[in-house]
């Protein structure tokens, strides 16, 4: 299996690459259009800002061969916040392959952004992305911008707010949380990945 | 609902994680993946590993041994030490660290706090700072740390300088409290508790754990995000799988190992 991770300079490329390699698959970490077209599966990392990948990914001329793709494409962290129409992060339009807009969580008493740490996962609808996740189990977040929970959304977690964890629209998916530093759970999310069908 | 972390924290010198004795005379205690995964195992949830060489040397970090964590790895870790300047955290960041965290050379040059949060984002960011009361009651910073000879006082406010480093782009905060530093007392609750009216980013206590009630009195009194610890998990003093069913039982959220 061809499995692309896209380099938007973000910086937990590397991570992410390993994680794929912990699962038995060599990633190929990439800036090319044809290299995305020729993947099995494409992942699309990011950390940094929204704005940040989103110019990087215009410079790269890789935003139509995104939205073009037929492969699944999972995006991870900044990543997924991409997947949406819009995100309030420097006012920045995203790649639109779902729908809804991208906002900063809430400050609140007791509620400290970025919102950082291992938070609980609540199952919003069946999907292959998150079988084998049951409510109550945690990953590792590290975010200040969340997208809502849509009818798209397949997990969500709560920080001031409830907000997407992972969505799935056919070969559309993403994970807010980190699958490369959020163990077993992560694992699991990459595996259900890499063996869903497109 | 999001759990409060356990953090133990590695010294690494050359590769090699170490136990200092009163910061001189330090013992191998092991390989560092090895050792990363043995607390990953464990249950920690984070991981802290501070080059001790790297810092007081002058010495930029060395990062072959940060890309074998992260390649083996899968829970988060913080590098701390020597890093004083964005390349620097690049190649860290990119050899596959979660965080950087810095401490003297903020306070040296607070504009790389900006630097960092405007090329990384602010999640990358850890400000650490290590603070003790003084004679006139009021709590100031220290610098240069990492060895005693060499330590300074270079007058800040520790709740001036926690403010300054929010509004510069810091993403978390890990208060070191010198005077609970080693001694297993327990965490320095007043200090922290005046950090937390600070923060509204998250706050990681370190200095003073001896036992897990400390835990548990840190979390609910303190009402910080993490709680970081060296001695007492290498000594094997306190287990993290046991910390944690006591926390829970204390009404503490923690993760599950």
């Amino acid at each position: 299996m061809r499995v692309a991770v896209v380099d938007a300079g973000g910086a937990n490329l590397g991570s992410v690459a390993y994680a794929l390699q912990r699962l038995g698959v060599a990633p190929e970490v990439t800036a090319s259009a044809q290299a995305l077209r020729a993947a099995d599966r494409v992942v699309l990392p990011g950390v940094s800002t929204a704005a940040t990948v989103m110019r990087r990914l215009r410079e790269l001329d890789l935003v139509e061969t995104l939205r073009g793709l037929r492969v699944p494409l999972l995006g991870v962290c900044v990543g997924m916040q991409l997947l949406f129409e819009h995100s309030e992060e420097d006012d920045t339009p995203c790649l639109g392959l779902l729908p809804g807009r991208v906002a900063r969580l809430p400050d609140a008493p007791g509620v400290r952004v970025p919102h950082m740490g291992w938070n609980t996962l609540e199952p919003e609808r069946a999907a292959p992305l998150a079988e084998g996740i049951g409510a109550g189990e945690r990953a590792y977040f590290v975010h200040s911008y969340a997208a809502p929970v849509t009818a798209d959304c397949v997990l969500a977690s709560a920080h001031g707010r409830r907000f997407a964890a992972a969505v799935q629209r056919g070969a559309v998916a993403g994970v807010q949380f980190h699958p490369e530093r959020s163990a077993a759970v992560g694992a699991r999310i990459l595996r259900n990945f890499l063996e869903g069908r497109a | 609902m999001l759990s409060r972390r356990i953090i133990p924290c590695l010294d690494v010198r050359d590769g090699r994680v170490v136990k200092g004795v009163r910061f001189r005379d330090h013992v191998d205690m092991g390989d560092i993946a090895e050792l990363a995964l043995r607390y990953r195992d464990a249950g920690a949830d984070e991981l802290v590993f501070y080059d001790i060489t790297a810092s007081p040397q002058g010495r930029s970090v060395d990062r072959g041994w940060i890309e074998r964590v992260s390649r083996l790895l899968d829970i988060p870790f913080c590098v701390a030490g020597g890093i004083r300047d964005v390349d620097t955290a690049r190649a860290v960041l990119h050899a596959g660290a979660d965080k950087v965290s810095i401490n003297t050379p903020a306070l040296e040059r607070p504009a790389l706090i900006g630097e960092l949060a405007a090329e990384f984002g602010v999640q990358c960011v850890v400000v650490g700072v290590d603070s003790v009361r003084e004679d006139d009651g009021r709590w100031r910073v220290r610098t240069h740390t990492g060895d005693p000879e060499r330590t300074r006082a270079p007058g800040r406010l520790t709740l001036d300088w926690l403010a300054e480093a929010q509004r510069l782009g810091a993403g978390e905060i890990v208060l070191n409290c010198i005077a609970s530093d080693g001694v297993r007392g327990g965490y320095d609750l007043a200090q922290l508790r005046a950090a937390r009216t600070a923060c509204r980013v998250p706050l990681v206590a370190s200095g003073g754990a001896g036992t897990p009630a400390h835990f548990a009195e840190v979390f609910r009194e303190a009402d910080v995000d993490g709680a970081l610890a060296a001695s007492v998990f290498h000594a094997g003093v306190i287990e993290i799988p046991a910390l944690k069913r006591y926390l829970r039982g204390e009404g503490v959220e923690v993760r599950d190992a």
